[in-house]
């Protein structure tokens, strides 16, 4: 975990009202693993106060992107910012998925909406721990498709503009009850409703399954304790340390 | 630059600068050792302890508000005795003042964690919370009430001959009557203050933001609360003051000690910059050398109330 001031590249439209933002950090890129994020802090001032969470989406190099919807203050002042100028960064922060371990051959990213943001990095990491990757990717619509650096992607949307007409779920559970992948492993990331469509498909199915989770925080690394998570066995584990990415049969959503 | 001093001494203790951490802003200490050189910050003051481990309150927990935070973590900490296994061994290497932040329920169980810790090596005074606007019992019951506050002063003073330190609750009508109470039963030091009760509303599904409904505010936007509550404060006691609240910058910090405050606290901030109170204590000396003030002592208190309103301040 580094706290650095870092050069803002640019950035690029990747659907609608969605945009990636490069900034340069060697030691960022360098030391992030798939399913982790970044705290970031995007105007000097006093409003916003607090940093913003954004999984890594992407590195390249020097590189490191993110990639966000603009929904709020936040989101908006950091689509405002301009090649040269610098951002604050905390990270990399919290859990990353389980990937190189041996108990899958498979590994399963299932995405809805901005939840394809930690895909990139997990297609990556697998790949280079041999396994095979399938993608099921999921939106509202054509237009907000983010498939950049994934790889055997199948994609659903709520309208059906693209791919299969209904949840990202849905498709999934076609082919996982068909038992279509060797030893599979389940990566999940998306709203809550999804994530909890996915705990029901995993436990049907038997199929091992973790899933990386947003939520408000303030600090990222634990010092705040504002991002509790109900655990199944009692209590609370925090989003920002424990997690973000927990084994589905670890906690409650 | 000329060396400029920094450091006090509170109830036989000696702070090496007068930049402390606030309690349930920077954990036990060690969870920021990768982000900021913690023998540099003025004192450390734990998340608040209890007797037992406390989860805290459900989700959710935290809100951003304009230039502020809502938070309503319901005192979730280890528990003393987990403390005093897991993170006194660190603390007590850390090369700088450590304060043990008490919270509870009852006022035994406030005696039992001190006399727990008074058992062990590393904590170096105590910080009562009678203040927490976010749980049910306890808290912010005792920092309300005159009889309670002294109640709690007078039992704990009688266990430790360490710096006592009563952190005070701006929710009520007269922070001073407080402040009176716990000075006339022995406490070393007052700290002023914890987070001002608040509320936000979700205004789609027409729901409170927090689980708790209200929670405590805190940020840039209550730092002219605090800074009017420890200005009530300093003239009604002789203790010092510790002052807190929204401090983010050393100028923050300066009019905190001119009002009247001896120390500050940093909260907030650390949340987005953990170093901030090492960035702090730095700029108060480089203001104090460049202003040829040789301790920043000689600031504290200095507020000049009588003669008119500052010429000097831009509007603009």
């Amino acid at each position: 975990m580094i706290q650095e001031l870092c050069v803002v590249l640019g950035h690029r439209p990747a659907g609608e009202n969605i945009f990636t933002l490069g900034f340069t950090s060697p030691a960022i890129a360098r030391m992030t693993r798939a399913g982790q994020f970044l705290n970031i802090k995007v105007g000097g001032g006093a409003d916003p106060l607090l940093r913003r969470p954004f999984s890594v989406y992407h590195t390249d190099g020097a590189v490191v992107e993110i990639v966000f919807n603009v929904i709020g203050r936040g989101t908006a002042a950091l689509c405002r910012k301009q090649p040269g100028e610098t951002i604050d960064v905390l990270g990399p922060l919290g859990v990353p998925f389980g990937i190189e371990t041996p108990d899958f051959e498979t590994g399963v990213l299932v995405a809805g909406g901005l939840g394809v943001a930690p895909m990139p990095l997990a297609t990556r990491a697998l790949r280079a721990s041999g396994k095979q990757v399938v993608t099921f990717l999921g939106a509202h619509n054509a237009g907000s498709i983010v498939a950049a650096h994934l790889l055997n992607v199948r994609l659903s949307t709520d309208d059906g503009s693209s791919g299969f007409h209904g949840t990202v779920v849905d498709l999934a559970r076609q082919s996982l009850a068909r038992r279509e992948f060797r030893r599979p492993k389940i990566f999940a990331c998306g709203p809550t409703a999804m994530l909890r469509a996915v705990a029901r498909l995993a436990e049907e199915l038997e199929i091992a399954c973790e899933v990386s989770l947003e939520g408000p925080m303030a600090c990222g690394f634990g010092i705040c304790q504002g991002c509790p998570v109900e655990l199944a066995g009692g209590g609370y584990a925090l989003m920002c340390k424990d997690g973000p990415v927990f084994d589905i049969r670890r906690i409650i959503l | 630059m000329t060396i400029v001093r920094s450091s006090f001494t509170l109830g036989g203790v000696v702070f090496k600068n007068r930049v402390l951490v606030a309690s349930g802003t920077f954990g036990y200490g060690d969870e920021c050792a990768d982000l900021v050189d913690v023998s540099r910050i003025g004192g450390l003051i734990t998340k608040s302890l209890s007797l037992n481990p406390r989860d805290g309150n459900p989700p959710r927990r935290i809100a951003g508000t304009a230039s502020g935070m809502l938070n309503s973590i319901g005192l979730a900490n280890i528990g003393a005795r987990r403390f005093i296994a897991e993170k006194l061994p660190y603390l007590s290497r850390v090369e700088t003042a450590v304060v043990a932040n008490i919270a509870a329920g009852t006022v035994e169980e406030y005696c039992e964690v001190l006399s727990l810790l008074e058992q062990h090596e590393g904590v170096d005074g105590y910080e009562i919370n009678v203040s927490c606007p976010n749980v049910r019992e306890g808290g912010l019951s005792f920092g309300t009430s005159c009889p309670a506050t002294a109640d709690i002063t007078r039992r704990l003073r009688a266990l430790t001959r360490k710096p006592l330190i009563i952190k005070l609750t701006p929710n009520v009508t007269h922070i001073s009557e407080i402040a009176r109470a716990a000075e006339a039963e022995g406490a070393d030091a007052l700290s002023v203050m914890n987070t001002v009760i608040g509320m936000a509303v979700d205004v789609k599904t027409r729901k409170p933001v927090l689980s708790t409904v209200t929670g405590g505010l805190s940020g840039p936007a209550v730092k002219p609360i605090a800074l009017a509550k420890v200005f009530e404060v300093v003239r009604a006691v002789k203790i010092p003051v510790i002052g807190i609240g929204g401090i983010c910058t050393p100028t923050d910090a300066l009019e905190f000690l001119i009002t009247g405050a001896s120390a500050v606290q940093v909260g907030t901030q650390n949340f987005i910059d953990p170093a901030a109170a090492v960035t702090i204590a730095e700029g108060i000396s480089k203001f104090c050398d460049e202003q040829g003030i040789r301790d920043v002592g000689e600031l504290v208190g200095t507020l000049d109330a009588k003669t008119g309103v500052s010429v000097l301040e831009s509007w603009l």
